[in-house]
């Protein structure tokens, strides 16, 4: 997500106040650099390395023939494709539209409509296909049950089948809408209002208003958008290993992943990830070229907040629409979450006699492992959490505050996990890091270094336009005022920064707890995650331990969003923004 | 090839293609090994050590009831249970080892196949304990002592009660090919399953892969481990189950769930899952507790009450009212053909099955 002005950010501002510190951050900025180059170059070298060699060691290109001719790697990329399109565009569709009604309606309870997003967004998405198992299942699945108590219909039919190419598609495009949605929102409040006011003065009607300023400045935002949802939907692993296997197909993030079983072909999976490697780039700079061209859209903080528009007697009716769009990737799975955690039998209702709260003693007196998992789990959140805001205040502190050709180094570089899909770097790390100089495969280091390495464009992104907000006129304005530099980093850019950071450690937080397509390659039994975890219990069908132990999973990390945010004074933070 | 009826003697015969491959395979070890007894040395060292890491391919209520039980014996040694399907297990085992990370303890599996790899490479401790020697029949224990069988279940057919009349549900492989079946199968993957792995073998050699390919076309439901079909079947999902765990459906009957027990005509896949210990294991005597343990009349009968497991150990008895093992009719298994033909029958299912 999250990758519009990287490039706007390397043109950078040149700023006076940073000659006196320029001394200090040279060598900040080596050290980074070259930490960045290991972290991300020595796993994508062994990747390209393995790609091209056969089992023996040799050089050759066999792994790209059989990639291309056997049709157990031909079908599963071209099923990706299909879902990664069909994703996209129906996404688009859906986010496009609500995204106006939530940035530039009067529509009620526009802001809980966004909260509501959010959660959708927290939603780690395979935990949203099990929900959605349970829901969607042809035979037991609870709404065929409902439908088929409503009409009568023989028990054979069924309304959904989420066991299909159709259902992993819908369900991939409810945890992957809210990309979209983000990023149209947040161009549509960024409109300036005056443009649409100069254009209403001058005469023009509402709709050549929309025409003419509103769509033309949203639109780069969609695009970008759409690409985004597409990358996302292709490198997705989690819901494509549940729902693809019982549907009889392979995506491309599964079947590499089939292939570390038994025995492991790390060369076939290397070479298998770099049509993904390759899309994901070709993709991203297609994204910055529409979003290059079109930079104007963002003008910065000044201007006129944008009109509202009025929906009038359409207010509630849009309300009712919203709401029934976020059941799908909320309410009902949660609720049938919720209901398998009580229930004892988790395709049925939950009435007063088939309550139950053995599933919880099951999954936290009697499953040896959850303790561990959510030790591991929240350990390594805290402390890629820590670690990536960190980096990525310094990083953004460098390239936004000093210029140079230096500084554009480590901003790409701070950018370029972004086209590494998790499963390809959980590939890549798995051959780096199981080799010396460094063995790290079996401890906790190689999983915080995967979850680093996938957060930091996020975290990065962030903190940079955190840094953008507090623009020196900001600055300035105080020193003007008499404020010495200390005061105004203190009163000024201080607290605006201090939020961004919250938000940021909060962002790479939940990433982190989700995160599965890195983590399935990299752990071992000492150093299992939940997800992981989670992803075990599905391979043997115990659907009531999953809605357990993910309900506690989604519970907790909403604590630690919490307790993070009011002890370190976060305010908004924890609100999804783009930028 | 498929045998008539099961008694313990044609289990001897069946099992011994598993002492002969092994036998050959290991030619370092020489004598068995002196039987272990359970001391108090022993467990005070176990005591010390206070963790045993049991990675195992048994379904995860029955092994944390074991690990529980194990507790409850002796206070002050935690087991963590690394539950996944036994060709994962195997894949996991692999994988940590070829990084010389030694996490795991006592080893189960449900492909026997696993044992034969495992001791080629050298990774087993050869440690049998009294149980073992006393009470196993030859045939469930490694010559060299390295591994024994540690429980036996069969891959049946299953149906649910609610969704099937007892008199059209299918007696035998071939009556899933009827087309009335379509789209009401739910089967496990031999590319995790350990179990389906074995039982895709028997029934490939005894039916023909003309009979998956037919069985294909069935669109069937495919989901991983062989646990999951008796859930699936539990839940209303799907009326029958092609192929999966015997122990989940006898303890689902027992429990009162929807579901029954077909024991197909041809014969069932009969699957023995040995346990074994690590030669490099962190925890050694904890280790060797364990699988005292659950070897043990005590364990065994513990496994088979509950866990709807058979047992090979003389002395434990069968649950009044399940069929017992020597009146079923099975296939006859054959581990060292399983690690011979295993990557090729994992291809060959990918390429029938597409997953």
């Amino acid at each position: 997500m999250a990758t519009l002005d990287s490039t706007q950010a390397l043109a950078g501002a040149t700023v006076p106040t940073a000659r006196t510190r320029l001394d200090l951050s040279t060598p900040v900025m080596v050290l980074f650099t070259a930490a960045l180059c290991v972290l991300i170059v020595l796993p994508l070298g062994w990747l390209l390395v393995f790609a091209f060699r056969d089992q023996a060691g040799r050089a050759t290109l066999a792994n790209f023939q059989r990639l291309l001719t056997d049709p157990t790697f031909v079908e599963p990329l071209l099923t990706t494709f299909t879902i990664a399109g069909s994703v996209s565009l129906a996404c688009g569709a859906i986010a496009a539209p609500m995204a106006w009604l939530v940035a530039r309606s009067d529509m009620p309870a526009r802001n809980a409509v966004r909260i509501i997003v959010t959660a959708s967004f927290v939603t780690p998405p395979f935990l949203g296909a099990i929900a959605w198992e349970l829901l969607a299942a042809p035979n037991s699945g609870l709404l065929n049950q409902a439908w088929r108590a409503v009409t009568g219909a023989p028990s054979e039919e069924a309304l959904f089948d989420i066991y299909t190419l159709t259902g992993l598609i819908f369900v991939v495009c409810c945890y992957t809408f809210p990309y979209v949605f983000v990023l149209v929102a947040n161009a549509l409040e960024r409109v300036p209002g005056d443009l649409e006011d100069a254009a209403a003065m001058l005469g023009s009607s509402r709709w050549r208003t929309a025409r003419r300023i509103t769509i033309p400045l949203a639109l780069p935002a969609l695009l970008a958008g759409l690409l985004v949802a597409f990358l996302q939907a292709m490198t997705l692993f989690g819901s494509p290993a549940i729902l693809a296997l019982p549907a009889g197909f392979h995506t491309i993030t599964t079947k590499i992943w089939s292939l570390f079983q038994y025995p492991p072909k790390p060369e076939l999976a290397a070479a298998a990830s770099l049509p993904l490697l390759v899309l994901t780039v070709v993709l991203l700079r297609a994204q910055s070229a529409i979003l290059g061209r079109r930079s104007f859209a963002v003008v910065g903080g000044k201007g006129a907040a944008p009109r509202l528009v009025g929906l009038g007697a359409l207010r509630w009716p849009a309300l009712a629409l919203c709401l029934a769009l976020l059941c799908l990737p909320v309410f009902l799975p949660y609720g049938a979450l919720v209901n398998a955690a009580f229930s004892k039998v988790p395709s049925q209702l939950l009435t007063l006699d088939r309550f139950t709260l053995r599933n919880f003693v099951f999954v936290f007196s009697e499953v040896s492992a959850t303790k561990l998992a959510m030790k591991n789990t929240f350990l390594l959140g805290a402390m890629a959490a820590t670690a990536g805001a960190l980096m990525a205040l310094v990083i953004a502190y460098l390239t936004s505050r000093a210029a140079g050709r230096g500084h554009r180094v480590l901003g790409f570089l701070a950018m370029a996990p972004i086209a590494v899909p998790g499963i390809v770097l959980g590939v890549g790390l798995f051959l780096a890091y199981t080799r010396p100089p460094f063995v790290l495969y079996g401890t906790l280091w190689i999983l915080l270094l995967a979850y680093i390495t996938i957060e930091l464009p996020a975290a990065y992104q962030q903190m940079q336009s955190a840094f953008h907000s507090v623009h020196h006129e900001l600055e300035e304005a105080g020193r003007i005022f008499g404020a010495t530099r200390l005061r105004v980093l203190k009163d000024v850019t201080g607290p605006l920064l201090r939020s961004s950071l919250v938000a940021t450690w909060c962002f790479v937080f939940v990433a982190v707890v989700r995160e599965l397509s890195a983590a399935v390659i990299l752990f071992t039994s000492q150093t299992k995650v939940l997800s992981v975890l989670i992803f075990d219990l599905k391979e043997s069908g115990d659907l009531a331990a999953i809605a357990v132990l993910g309900l506690s999973m989604l519970v907790l990390t909403a604590l630690v969003i919490v307790a993070a945010n009011s002890l370190l004074g976060g305010g908004s933070a924890a609100r999804l923004r783009n930028n | 090839m498929s045998q008539p009826t099961l008694t313990r003697r044609s289990l001897i015969e069946g099992a011994a293609a598993l002492g002969a491959a092994t036998a050959l395979s290991s030619p370092t070890w020489s004598a068995t090994p002196e039987p272990s007894k359970v001391t108090p040395d022993l467990v005070a060292a176990a005591t010390k050590e206070g963790k045993a890491v049991w990675y195992t391919a048994v379904d995860l209520p029955v092994a944390e009831r074991m690990a529980k039980a194990f507790e409850a014996k002796y206070p002050g040694i935690a087991v963590r249970v690394e539950r996944s399907g036994g060709e994962r297990i195997f894949q996991r085992i692999g994988q940590e080892y070829a990084s010389s990370i030694h996490a795991v303890d006592v080893v189960n599996s449900s492909d026997a196949a696993h044992f034969i790899v495992w001791k080629r490479q050298g990774i087993l401790l050869p440690y049998v304990p009294e149980d073992v020697a006393l009470h196993y029949p030859p045939e469930h224990r490694d010559p060299d002592g390295q591994f024994a069988s540690w429980r036996i279940w069969l891959s049946v057919i299953g149906y649910n009660t609610n969704m099937v009349k007892p008199e059209e549900a299918p007696k035998s492989f071939a009556d899933l090919l009827d087309p009335k079946w379509a789209g009401k199968i739910v089967k496990a993957h031999p590319g995790y399953s350990g179990t389906i792995m074995t039982a895709t073998f028997q029934m490939a050699r005894d039916l023909g892969w003309e009979y998956f390919e037919k069985l294909a076309k069935q669109r069937i439901m495919q989901v991983q481990s062989s646990a999951d079909p008796p859930k699936k079947l539990a839940l209303g999902e799907r009326a029958v189950m092609a192929d999966g765990n015997e122990y989940n459906l006898i303890q689902m009957k027992e429990k009162g769930e929807p579901v029954e027990i077909v024991y197909p005509t041809e014969g069932a896949p009969l699957i023995v899952g040995p346990s074994g210990l690590m030669k490099d294991a962190p925890n050694p005597n904890a280790a060797k507790l364990l699988m005292s343990w659950m070897f043990s009349q005590d364990g065994q009968q513990y496994l088979v009450d509950f866990g709807g497991l058979r047992s090979a150990h003389a002395l434990v008895k069968e649950k009044p009212g399940r069929k017992p093992l020597k009146e079923i009719k099975t296939m006859k298994d054959d581990p060292a053909a399983v690690e011979a033909q295993a990557d090729e029958i994992k291809a060959h299912y990918a390429r029938i099955f597409k997953v």
